[in-house]
């Protein structure tokens, strides 16, 4: 019972630099069971770089990323690659590897960490694949489909080893309004039927809208997090001009001007 | 170890129960369907398969791939799967699958037979063939709008190149040269000592170097060098669209990017030929005067009346056609480019390769050539 109570990621005090150029300062959050968690906010405030932070491709100038209790940055090298075992990652441009087929890209994670047979790695290739709604692309190679396409056959791969959070990275980008809504749908059946935390960053408001159960708002000029809470009930109830104009793109200004 | 989570009841003879339990996960490992399979062609009478998962363990997608291969096989083997023994949400994945499924497959690739392959091996060499033919064709063209003033390129681009394949590249020809020149005189040695007519070295060297060796030398050492990394350049451009989008502006990627590469390396090489030959005959007379005991000033003289002018233009047309060889090769290579990272290693290979064969080949014609016309 008490690892359902506690929050999957909690973030305490984290500080993010590119060397001596601070990017964001004193984040504190946490991220529920189950919860489609959002970091929202505007090009270049530094979103992909706490992303990176939390995937354990960056190290933080300082403050704690813990996981289950667990303090990622803490742990030696092998525990952490134990850790990132859990995570799955969709990047920005979906990242395939263009000379493996989709079929190859999904099956290597499954190759190096399962311990399934290779008729049983196949199935499992075949119904991620399916999940995406990619069924019979298996033997396509990524430059074969289209960029929604890849993207989706990045969140297969993604979700390869049934990853305990996936993390995305403006999942929606580049894609018309359909596609990025049959994948916002995606994202939120994966939650259901995998039981995966996930964590999106976005600056996309209609993404933002329809998935987020909770959300962090971070803001460029004050380089920290300027909200925090469900999307809707910060449209709501915010009463900080800047979160009301980031959440309505600038059309209503804040009521306390 | 893994057979025991899975188990076989028979509730009556035409019914076979799966009992799993345990951890079903990828990171355990499952059990081989075929063992239900060899259950099943066992018992010839069973028409029907049932599941009881009250001691399931853990479980993750790799219980439901497992259950989704079982199902095909028994699709085939026309046995029917009741599934109400399976809870609720192993049962709505198992239906999001066989729906997705059931959606229309897009046409597989098939694998091809023998003489397919090798028709197909025969096309494309016509295909690349064609393709050379075009892309010659649309250099020559970019070449007509230099000449004519006409051709839209970036000057700095331009001397950016030329830098690039001529002063960066002296070192290692300096130091490749004046080795060849001075294997050349070590050789030479070797036979005319017998003679004691050691002072011919100097005809050697000089002749050898300044007629083809020099070129053949500047030719290989660039063709790893500039062809390589213009392959490399102009595929990584093709890889991530910057052609497609030169193209959209309406600015010809031949004339835009080949035809200054090119035109560097026909400048360049003859120089950078001209460099290697003084490099190797330097070689040669510092191993002769100091090794093998030589005259220097007599040395000199013999190498002057030795290399007559016209073993300079031979050297520099040598040259010259290289330039155009390893340009073409590079540039070509580059632009056919796949796109993903391997076609960009078989693009940079293939740049090499191309270039190495053809300027042997080259030089082959061109003795040939001399040797006709008595050069
Ligand atoms: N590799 C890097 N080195 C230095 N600064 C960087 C690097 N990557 C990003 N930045 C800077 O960090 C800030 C945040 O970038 P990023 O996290 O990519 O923003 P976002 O993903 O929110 O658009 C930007 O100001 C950017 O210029
Ligand atoms: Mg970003």
């Amino acid at each position: 019972m008490e690892k359902n109570t506690r929050p999957v990621i909690e973030v305490r005090n984290l500080d993010l630099s590119y060397d001596d150029y601070a990017v964001m300062r004193d984040l504190n959050f946490s991220v529920n069971k189950g919860d489609i968690f959002v970091v929202m906010g505007p090009s270049g405030c530094g979103k992909s770089t706490l992303l990176k932070v939390l995937i354990g491709l960056k190290e933080p100038l300082k403050g704690e990323v813990l996981y289950n209790g667990v303090d990622f940055w803490k742990q030696d090298e092998s525990a952490q690659q134990e850790m990132m075992r859990r995570f799955g990652v969709l990047y920005q441009g979906g990242a395939l590897w263009s000379s493996f087929t989709l079929g190859e890209n999904v099956a290597l994670p499954l190759q190096l960490y399962s311990k399934l047979s290779s008729v049983q790695i196949r199935e499992m290739v075949e119904l991620k694949l399916a999940l995406v709604g990619l069924t019979g692309y298996t033997d396509f190679y990524p430059a074969q489909i289209s960029g929604g396409m890849r993207k989706r056959a990045g969140l297969a791969r993604a979700i390869a080893l049934d990853p305990e959070i996936i993390f995305f990275d403006e999942p929606s980008s580049g894609l018309d309004p359909l596609s990025a809504r049959m994948l916002d749908d995606l994202i939120i059946r994966l939650r259901d039927i995998l039981g995966a935390t996930i964590v999106i960053v976005t600056h996309e408001l209609a993404s933002i809208f329809a998935v987020g159960d909770n959300a962090v708002l971070l803001d460029t000029e004050s380089k920290t997090m300027i909200a925090e809470g469900s999307p809707k009930g910060l449209l709501a109830d915010s009463k900080d001009p800047r979160v009301i104009q980031f959440l309505t793109r600038g059309e209503k200004q804040g009521v306390a001007r | 170890m893994p057979l025991n989570k899975l188990s076989f009841e028979h509730p009556s003879s035409n019914t076979l129960r799966l009992k799993l339990s345990g951890e079903w996960q990828i990171y355990a490992g499952l059990p081989a369907v075929e063992e239900v399979i060899s259950e099943l062609s066992s018992h010839k009478d069973i028409t029907q398969l049932t599941f009881d998962l009250s001691e399931i363990g853990a479980w993750d997608s790799a219980l439901i791939s497992f259950l989704l291969h079982l199902m095909r096989e028994c699709g085939h083997r026309k046995i029917q799967v009741i599934r109400e023994g399976l809870p609720e949400g192993i049962n709505n994945l198992l239906t999001l699958a066989l729906k997705e499924h059931e959606r229309t497959i897009p046409s597989k690739i098939k694998p091809a037979s023998f003489l397919e392959r090798a028709a197909d091996k025969f096309l494309q060499l016509k295909a690349g063939i064609l393709a050379l033919v075009n892309f010659l064709g649309e250099i020559a063209c970019a070449f007509g709008r230099f000449f004519t003033g006409k051709a839209y390129f970036r000057r700095q681009d331009f001397f950016g190149i030329v830098q690039r394949c001529g002063a960066d590249a002296l070192g290692l020809v300096s130091l490749i040269s004046l080795l060849v020149g001075i294997i050349l005189a070590f050789i030479g040695a070797m036979q005319l000592q017998l003679f004691g007519a050691q002072i011919y070295i100097a005809d050697i060297v000089g002749i050898g170097m300044v007629r083809v060796m020099g070129a053949v030398m500047t030719g290989i050492i660039m063709s790893g060098r500039t062809g390589a990394s213009f392959a490399a350049e102009l595929g990584l451009m093709q890889v991530n669209e910057e052609i497609d989008a030169y193209k959209t502006l309406g600015i010809s990627p031949v004339e835009f990017l080949v035809m200054p590469r090119v035109l560097a390396l026909m400048i360049m090489l003859p120089l950078l030929t001209l460099y290697a030959d003084f490099m190797g005959i330097v070689g040669g007379f510092f191993i002769s005067t100091s090794v093998l005991g030589l005259n220097p000033v007599e040395y000199w003289h013999h190498t002057q009346s030795a290399v007559r002018l016209s073993n300079l233009w031979v050297g520099l047309v040598h040259g010259f056609v290289f330039g155009i060889i390893i340009g073409v090769s590079g540039c070509l290579r580059g632009i056919k480019c796949g796109r993903s990272a391997e076609a960009l290693g078989e693009a940079t290979t293939s740049a090499v390769v191309t270039s190495i064969t053809s300027i042997v080949v080259a030089t082959a014609v061109i003795t040939f050539i001399c040797q006709v016309l008595g050069v």
